[in-house]
């Protein structure tokens, strides 16, 4: 009798956890990828959860090489990736995979020296150096030439990179791999590099946190990380020889010549773009959604999210320090809209 | 059926069909049956587990052989993969909290049981049980807050001045790595060796004490001589046991030893170590070949937390049927 | 000379026995050292909102862990299900019917699953729950967890049940019981404090694991409802919050971790002391 009244109850408990918050009509859709994203990601998830209650996207920020494993094995429903897939990561997907930049970002090199409170100069070689573990001193005479009236330290650069699959990295690296032939030769660009030097850190969060905790630190960062954090962030040197801080207007420059490009293809790299206020190392980021989705509730919900965060989206992006996409390439994509079913 | 009936007339009564229904009716074969099958669900679920890991790492198997454990490289880029710096930290942070905890345990238990009286003994073995049950997370919070500013501030600048002309405390001090690691795996595996190490050393028997004090020596000269030496091979085994699960530990490591996959010969450098890199990599390892060498890894690590754990059963069971004790 | 020795001896004895405790007492206040940390840094930031609200978005303050204190709930109460029951009757098995052989081999693979590094145990449940039903799930999280029960619940079980004296059992066989019903009814309840023990230090273990949940329960930042859907953790927010840069995430991080110590300690506090009658016997 004991037994019976005890599986009575613990069948109740189970109906109860499985009945409790699963309401009906309710859409639950799983994401995950970027961090470089993430801030306004969960803000527009968040938001959009409010305007429509019983639609609830679940973001987990893992890195964009996460967000790409994920989406390939199946256990989500979209991903997120900084990194544009190129054919031969496709071909590894076993469906079509369409690719919608949601927002422009600015990938800024932050660091933490005690006493400096300047903003510090980067020339591309400086960086490259840098990370390549040629340069071990914030006083190396490279860093203070950029930097003459800046009192820099003897101390020991400790360098933080990513210890995950980064989109964030590709950027970087891909930015590195432009300027610097001995970057490209000796590390290449990817979501994942086999970094000379450095720690690392999980996330751009997990990097923004090191750089926060370790001094004398630099790491690379998307910019709205570095500036929630209050963490001094440098400018970088562009292709016109302009030392040029991110920024709104700076990023939102980057991306001037990319529409007509993207027409095409609408997978593009924009670091080092050509122009004199550009900022160098900026990208795209893009939501990874599958051309056919099964789930026609899933689908609708999607494409409404899609549409969503194309028009009102993009209103809330500046506040983040995000750049909205340029009007062509929104055009571009409601018409790649039509292509999920 | 014609084969149970003749059965039935040789056979003895017990083995005859009505007899076995007997047995059924009254339960027993049926609770014999339902426990052996749950018995029997560990044993499975074992192997199936060696089974996935084994075949799931069968491509970086199949591509790198022997050479995945001599290795260096870790390189996504360009798939080469290797377990040696991973090896590497996961021994060098492993060691180094034995070093630290092995002498500090062993005094401590030596303290519990044989200086303080049994009352106090207990509840501070109680305690020391609670320092057992703390989650690796939460070591790992303190590792960052507290730790790792500690080393980058006091410790490590002490230890650069005493020592910083060996290369084991070279480079710079970045508050994360190999030392920081190590200190919180210490502190993590030090119940550990305590609470089995007092155990073991309350069993040995009061003559042998007893019989050393009477030819004159001191109470530490009879620990250290007579009690320790007698209750060796259990110690060893405890030494084996907080050894397999620093092995192991994940979080409180990765938060706190730099992620970076090189092999270095400062203890101030980061690192990284088998358990940490699966816990990094393993949601975005794209690529066949990748995934299966994070699999391979976890491979090494269950060989070797197998082989110690296996180790320590028999070192901890040979003394305890010393006292006829049956495990 | 042979005072020199004699007074050197006795030195040595003084220092090195001061020495052990010196090293107890050390190791005894690294225990109240993380109590107060966790207290200190924890307390302040312990608010309703805490306790009832879900987490904001990255960067905005306040904000809280409900649905991560909600999901531990969860992802324990299927591991009870699933390894508790496990651990039982498999400790039933070893202690009443256990052959030879296959009882050797059962608890040979049982010291086997408790060495095994939880992060093993999270890669074994993506390859055994998560893949199949391509979703991350409170149920894969909560099988990672149920097996990582299994050694603990199921080696208390049969050392209490075989400290039961054989009297009691033949007792009731005497007065005519079969041996399931003795079993059931009168060993499996005079053993009953040292399993109940055992099963609720078993979750208690569970409870902090982070590692097995990383790819197994993933995370979330709503509610989840049902089995099938990826669940918030208390251990996995509280690595995810440390290694973030914001100050807001520390604050609950801190608090979280006093929320995880103290139920951890708190059951394992209160089963050692009421249930078990002082005989530490859990060594890994």
């Amino acid at each position: 009798m004991r037994i019976v009244k005890v599986l009575g109850m613990l069948a109740a408990l189970l109906m109860f956890g499985t009945a409790a918050t699963a309401a009906d009509g309710q859409v639950l859709l799983n994401a995950a990828g970027a961090t470089f994203p993430y801030p306004i990601y969960s803000k527009w998830f968040n938001d959009y959860h409010q305007m429509h209650s019983a639609v609830q996207i679940n973001y987990q920020s893992i890195g964009s090489g996460g967000g790409i494993q994920q989406l390939k094995t199946g256990t989500v429903d979209f991903g997120a990736s900084d990194m544009p897939l190129n054919d031969k990561l496709l071909g590894m997907f076993n469906q079509k995979i369409l690719q919608f930049p949601t927002v422009l970002g600015a990938v800024v090199p932050t660091y933490n020296i005690p006493g400096v409170s300047a903003e510090l100069k980067f020339t591309p070689q400086m960086l490259a150096d840098i990370y390549l573990g040629k340069v071990t001193k914030w006083n190396d005479k490279e860093i203070t030439s950029a930097n003459p009236g800046v009192q820099l330290p003897g101390n020991d650069i400790v360098v933080i990179h990513r210890s995950d699959g980064s989109g964030t990295t590709f950027v970087w690296t891909d930015y590195l791999s432009k300027v610097s032939p001995a970057w490209k030769s000796q590390v290449g660009s990817n979501t994942s590099v086999n970094w000379p030097v450095g720690l690392g850190g999980k996330g751009n969060e997990g990097v923004a946190g090191l750089v926060k905790q370790t001094p004398n630190s630099v790491g690379y960062v998307e910019l709205i990380y570095a500036i929630q954090s209050h963490m001094g962030y440098g400018l970088v040197e562009n292709s016109a020889g302009k030392f040029i801080k991110a920024s709104l207007a700076s990023v939102t420059d980057a991306a001037s010549g990319a529409a007509a490009k993207m027409q095409k293809d609408i997978r593009i790299s924009i670091t080092n773009a050509p122009g004199l206020q550009t900022y160098p190392i900026c990208s795209f980021t893009y939501l990874l959604i599958p051309s056919k989705i099964a789930d026609s509730t899933k689908r609708d919900v999607i494409k409404t999210f899609l549409r969503w965060m194309l028009t009102s989206g993009q209103d809330m992006v500046e506040s983040l320090n995000y750049a909205r996409l340029p009007k062509a390439v929104v055009a571009i994509e409601m018409k790649q809209l039509a292509q999920v079913q | 059926m014609s084969s149970n009936a003749s059965m039935a007339k040789r056979a003895p009564s017990s083995w005859s069909v009505r007899a076995y229904l007997r047995r059924l009716a009254t339960g027993d074969v049926v609770a014999h049956m339902v426990t052996l099958i749950f018995a029997a669900s560990i044993v499975l679920i074992a192997t199936l587990l060696v089974f996935q890991l084994w075949n799931n790492s069968a491509a970086s198997r199949q591509q790198f052989g022997w050479g995945f454990w001599t290795t260096q490289t870790w390189d996504p880029v360009f798939e080469h993969f290797g377990a040696l710096p991973f090896i590497y930290g996961t021994l060098v942070t492993s060691v180094l909290a034995l070093i630290i905890a092995v002498p500090l345990g062993l005094a401590a238990a030596i303290f519990l049981a044989e200086l303080s009286p049994r009352v106090i003994s207990d509840k501070v073995a109680f305690l020391i049980d609670l320092l057992a049950a703390v989650p690796s997370v939460i070591y790992g919070l303190l590792g960052i807050f507290v730790v790792v500013p500690l080393m980058r501030t006091t410790i490590g600048p002490a230890l650069k001045d005493a020592f910083g002309f060996l290369p084991l405390f070279s480079g710079p001090n970045y508050g994360v790595g190999f030392l920081t690691a190590g200190i919180i795996l210490s502190i993590m595996v030090v119940p550990f060796i305590i609470s089995v190490s007092r155990e073991i050393l309350l069993t040995v028997p009061r003559e042998q004490r007893e019989a050393a004090l009477a030819l004159g020596a001191t109470r530490w000269e009879s620990t250290w001589k007579v009690v320790i030496p007698w209750a060796r091979t259990g110690i060893t085994g405890s030494i084996f046991l907080a050894l397999a699960r620093a092995l192991g530990e994940t979080m409180a490591v990765t938060m706190v030893i730099g992620n970076d996959p090189k092999i270095r010969d400062s203890l101030f450098a980061p690192g990284y170590t088998i358990a940490a890199v699966i816990a990094n990599e393993f949601t975005e390892a794209t690529g066949k070949l990748y995934l299966s060498a994070l699999i391979e890894l976890g491979l090494v690590l269950f060989l070797l937390t197998f082989i110690l754990n296996g180790m320590a059963r028999l070192l901890i069971l040979a003394t305890e049927t010393d006292r006829g004790r049956a495990s | 000379m042979k005072g020199f020795r004699l007074i050197w001896r006795k030195s040595v004895n003084m220092v090195m026995l001061t020495l052990t405790g010196v090293a107890a007492f050390a190791v005894v206040s690294v225990l109240f050292l993380i109590l107060g940390y966790l207290v200190y840094y924890g307390g302040r930031s312990l608010n309703w909102n805490f306790f009832t609200q879900l987490p904001k978005p990255v960067g905005e303050t306040g904000g809280g862990m409900a649905n991560a204190i909600v999901g531990s709930a969860k992802l324990l109460f299927l591991a009870a299900v699933i390894g508790l029951p496990i651990g039982l009757l498999g400790g039933v098995y070893l202690a009443e019917f256990g052959g030879k052989t296959f009882g050797f081999v059962v608890r040979y693979t049982t010291d086997l699953l408790n060495g095994v590094p939880s992060i093993i145990m999270g890669i074994f449940a993506y390859s055994l729950v998560v893949v199949p039903m391509r979703h991350f799930s409170t149920l894969a999280g909560g099988v990672a967890l149920g097996i990582m029960t299994i050694p603990i619940s199921l080696r208390s079980t049969e050392e209490f049940l075989r400290a039961v004296p054989v009297s009691l059992r033949e007792g009731a066989m005497a007065l005519g019981s079969n041996r399931w019903k003795t079993i059931a009814t009168v060993v499996l309840p005079a053993a009953r404090g040292g399993i109940i023990t055992g099963m609720l230090l078993a979750l208690a273990r569970v409870a902090g694991e982070t590692a097995p949940l990383l790819f197994t329960a993933f995370g979330n930042q709503f509610w989840s409802p049902g089995w099938n859907q990826p669940i918030s953790s208390l251990p996995v927010v509280i690595y995810t919050y440390a290694i973030s840069p914001y100050d807001d995430w520390h604050r609950q991080a801190w608090a979280a971790g006093l929320v995880l110590l103290g139920l951890v300690f708190v059951t394992n506090i209160v089963v050692r002391t009421f249930l078990m009658r002082g005989t530490s016997y859990e060594r890994s």
